[in-house]
């Protein structure tokens, strides 16, 4: 349809090149007042000159991070500005035309490339279908094949990596500096980041174990079953990476005994087994279990019994 | 002189014909096509600090003593990557100008791709023939957001490091393979074993920016070939282009574009704090701050993830995190799915298979176009929703009622959204002469106190006035002669004669 009423659109091959007079109203400024425009392009580059220059001199004189700013990127902004008047106030508006052709080639045209493309291809695999198979086949392995240095090759497999930290049985408690925690460090309502003793100098250990330790009022706790000895003097350890996206669930609100993850504003009950009372996060936070030693130091009775952080895969 | 360089050109390549036709190529003249040159710019702005940043970067999770001129982190143990961008920052003469020019320049870059990508849809653009480039561009604006999220992520920031954790649980959401897919991406468990930082910096710089190059080369290339769209408007059909040619008229307003567009990111990374890493300190991943949100471009996504409802789904010894899962994965893997399905979509309900040229007001295509704004209340309103926390404090609501509010939200005012423009546009379409502008009708009152309404002067703009277009000229005579003998003085020869803005 577009293709026939096109073709008369279409001009000839050799179309007189169109001249035009200096005083064809199509290459007369838009401005009404040619001269002032001159002014007021050439005030801008003025400024825009005096911006860049300023720009200058505050670098040479060891540089100020506003004004340089302000300088050069008034000066960039104002020679823009004069140029772009220069295009629009000064120089022929027209409104100037040019035909568009349609982009479907003619008709034989299309035959011919489409049948070069099919007959050329019957050629290529005709009675050596098998050849093409084994070709693709070939293709096939190596596209699987160059996909093993290029993943493969980047880290590990996960293992039980996802499923383990670093506290063990008889872990001691201590902050980030490596001091140990002892049972007397909190007041209730404190609350403490805390990690297994040894592990405090690596970001990839902190990255996991991270704990964060709060001590409630005792009769206050909402014991679950089989963690009745878990939190001695009413101090209780959660693993502070967040179930819903790992963030550390950084903000304890003592008022309301509530964990926050500042990152989706998940909210876990600090009494209630760090449950999730709010937001995204779909579980608790896995709690470590404690005890105090002879020396009053705060340990760990066991390792984590369930992966810390969000849900994968493999989490069973 | 400049006829031999030509001829010594066209003798070797033939550039002549070809040349000639290029620098008499037509741009429509319409604000909204600017739209488009602001994210070229802002991405040639993007590689020239990009490459500038690269000279002082240090893409290592390696620790160090960090040494600079900012006192607060002396004798701190941080990255060399924070490091080196604390001292791009501090230590580098312009240095802050640049950085923060450059994360400007992507937050408008991703900006002007989202608002071209919306005059291209509100108007009808993407339809045939111009499927495949609505398909280059929404590939771009994938692109570029994730280009974003890599470059914020490498300074290796508090408030970074955090995104880059959420980002591997996002990972490890993924059944069967996410954990595979985050060990190896990461080189471990997060964080990793240090190569994160240089994987993403050889993503960040070379790959992700080569491609961009060249799909953006493709975009223009297509772009030429098959010539601008255009309103419908005095003297514009189906089949030419009305408006200024290349060659000088869009080239100088074009290139003045570009410096302004670049002075106004040089100024806005000089005079506007961003990112100030040194505040949010390096990243330990045991720290985190309070109101933490993203680049606004990832906000949409860190919306859905707040609002999603705790499904986790657990059976058969397996967890599918679908709380993340849904809103992290799927939901963007749909959202870019209908974008790229768009032009065919549309395709099948209007059965428009014709080739269109002449763009569409959105008024008169109420359906289209209200699709197009519910879409953007959606959009909207899960970005407002990545920062639920804020909002909570500020109009001291609970954080609860925040929450449930925008779980409603998210529905409603989409299909209100929708429906308004629906009935808007139906009204629109039956008042004539919208949009154009009126010729002022002056009421005045004589001494004898008779009133007199008198049309007002003739302006540009006012529709009789535009001329019929004419082609580009190739020779024009009579531009020797003196411009003062006052014979070929082009205002006393045209008087009054002025071209209608469109």
């Amino acid at each position: 349809m577009e293709g026939s009423a096109a073709v008369e659109d279409r001009p000839g091959e050799h179309e007189a090149l169109p001249i035009a007079s200096f005083d064809d109203p199509h290459l007369q400024p838009y401005a009404r007042d040619p001269k002032r425009a001159e002014r007021l392009i050439a005030v801008l580059f003025v400024l825009g000159i005096l911006g860049v220059i300023g720009y200058g001199a505050v670098f040479w004189q060891g540089g100020q991070t506003q004004l340089e700013g302000g300088f050069l990127g008034g000066g960039l902004f104002f020679i823009g500005f004069g140029l772009s008047a220069w295009g629009k106030y000064l120089l022929p508006q027209g409104p100037f035309v040019e035909s568009r052709h349609p982009m479907s080639s003619p008709e034989p045209d299309r035959e011919a490339m489409a049948s070069a493309v099919v007959d050329r291809g019957k050629m290529v695999f005709r009675r050596r279908g098998f050849l093409g198979t084994l070709l693709g086949a070939g293709m096939g392995v190596f596209g699987i094949v160059a996909t093993f240095p290029l993943i493969r090759s980047l880290g590990p497999k996960p293992g039980n990596a996802l499923d383990t930290t670093n506290w063990k049985k008889g872990s001691r408690l201590v902050t980030m500096d490596g001091r140990p925690v002892s049972v007397h460090d909190l007041e209730v309502g404190g609350s403490l980041t805390v990690f297994p003793e040894g592990y405090t100098d690596s970001i990839r250990a902190e990255a996991t174990d991270q704990t964060i330790l709060v001590r409630a009022a005792a009769s206050s706790i909402v014991t679950q079953p089989g963690r009745e000895t878990w939190g001695p003097a009413g101090y209780l350890a959660y693993s502070k990476v967040c179930t819903h996206a790992g963030c550390p669930v950084g903000l304890y609100m003592e008022q309301t005994q509530q964990l926050l993850c500042p990152c989706h504003q998940s909210l876990f009950d600090v009494l209630d087994g760090a449950a999730p009372v709010f937001g995204p996060a779909p579980r608790p936070l896995p709690q470590l279990p404690l005890y105090v030693d002879a020396h009053g130091w705060l340990r760990a009775q066991a390792p984590y019994d369930q992966p810390v952080g969000p849900g994968f895969w493999e989490r069973s | 002189m400049i006829e031999d360089a030509l001829n010594w050109l066209d003798d070797r390549l033939g550039v002549s014909k070809g040349g000639r036709s290029f620098l008499d190529k037509i741009f429509p003249d319409h604000w909204s096509f600017l739209l488009g040159e602001i994210a070229l710019y802002s991405f040639v702005v993007l590689i020239a600090t990009g490459v500038f940043l690269t000279l002082y970067f240090v893409p290592s999770a390696k620790d160090v003593i960090y040494h600079g001129s900012y006192l607060p982190l002396r004798g701190q143990k941080v990255s060399e990557a924070y490091a080196s961008t604390v001292h791009i920052s501090f230590g580098v003469r312009s240095g802050l100008v640049i950085r923060q020019m450059h994360h400007w320049a992507a937050d408008v870059f991703v900006g002007a791709i989202a608002v071209h990508m919306c005059r291209i849809f509100f108007t009808g653009a993407f339809r045939k023939p111009r499927e495949l480039n609505w398909i280059v561009g929404v590939t771009l604006l994938t692109l570029a957001i994730m280009n974003g999220f890599l470059g914020y992520s490498l300074p290796d920031d508090l408030v970074s490091g955090a995104g880059l954790r959420i980002a591997y649980s996002i990972l490890l959401s993924i059944p069967l393979v996410g954990s595979y897919l985050a060990f190896f991406l990461f080189g471990g468990k997060f964080p990793g074993n240090g190569s994160i930082i240089p994987r993403m910096f050889i993503l960040h710089v070379l790959v992700l920016p080569a491609i961009i190059a060249a799909l953006i080369g493709a975009h223009l290339f297509l772009l030429v070939r098959q010539k601008h769209t255009q309103f419908s408007g005095k003297g514009r059909t189906e089949h030419n282009v009305v408006g200024s040619p290349m060659y000088p008229t869009f080239m100088a307003k074009t290139t003045g574009f570009f410096f302004m567009v670049t002075g106004v990111l040089w100024a806005l990374g000089g005079l506007v704090q961003i990112n100030p890493i040194w505040l949010f300190g390096p990243y330990e991943p045991y720290k985190v701050s309070y109101a933490v949100q993203p680049d606004w471009y990832m906000g949409w996504l860190d919306g859905a993830l707040r609002i999603m409802p705790s499904w986790e789904f657990v059976g058969f010894g397996h967890t599918i995190p679908l709380e993340v899962l849904l809103p992290a994965i799927v939901f963007p893997g749909l959202t870019f799915g209908i974008f790229y399905a768009w032009p065919f979509i549309e395709e099948k309900f209007t059965k428009d298979h014709a080739v269109h040229h002449i763009l569409d007001r959105p008024r008169d295509r109420p359906k289209r176009t209200a699709v197009g704004a519910g879409a953007l209340a959606f959009y909207f309103t899960l970005f407002a929703a990545s920062s639920t926390d804020v909002l909570a404090n500020f109009f001291q609501v609970s954080l609860n009622t925040v929450l449930w509010s925008f779980r409603f939200l998210v529905v409603i005012v989409p299909i209100v959204v929708a429906l308004a423009t629906y009935r808007i546009c139906l009204d629109m379409a039956g008042v004539q002469g919208i949009g154009k502008r009126k010729r002022a009708l002056v009421v005045t009152r004589s001494a004898e106190g008779e009133y007199a309404t008198l049309p007002s002067a003739e302006r540009p703009g006012d529709e009789h006035h535009e001329l019929d277009p004419a082609p580009v000229p190739v020779r024009i005579e009579g531009l020797d002669s003196d411009p003062d003998s006052g014979t070929l003085d082009p205002l006393s020869a045209a008087p009054g004669i002025r071209r209608a803005p469109r």
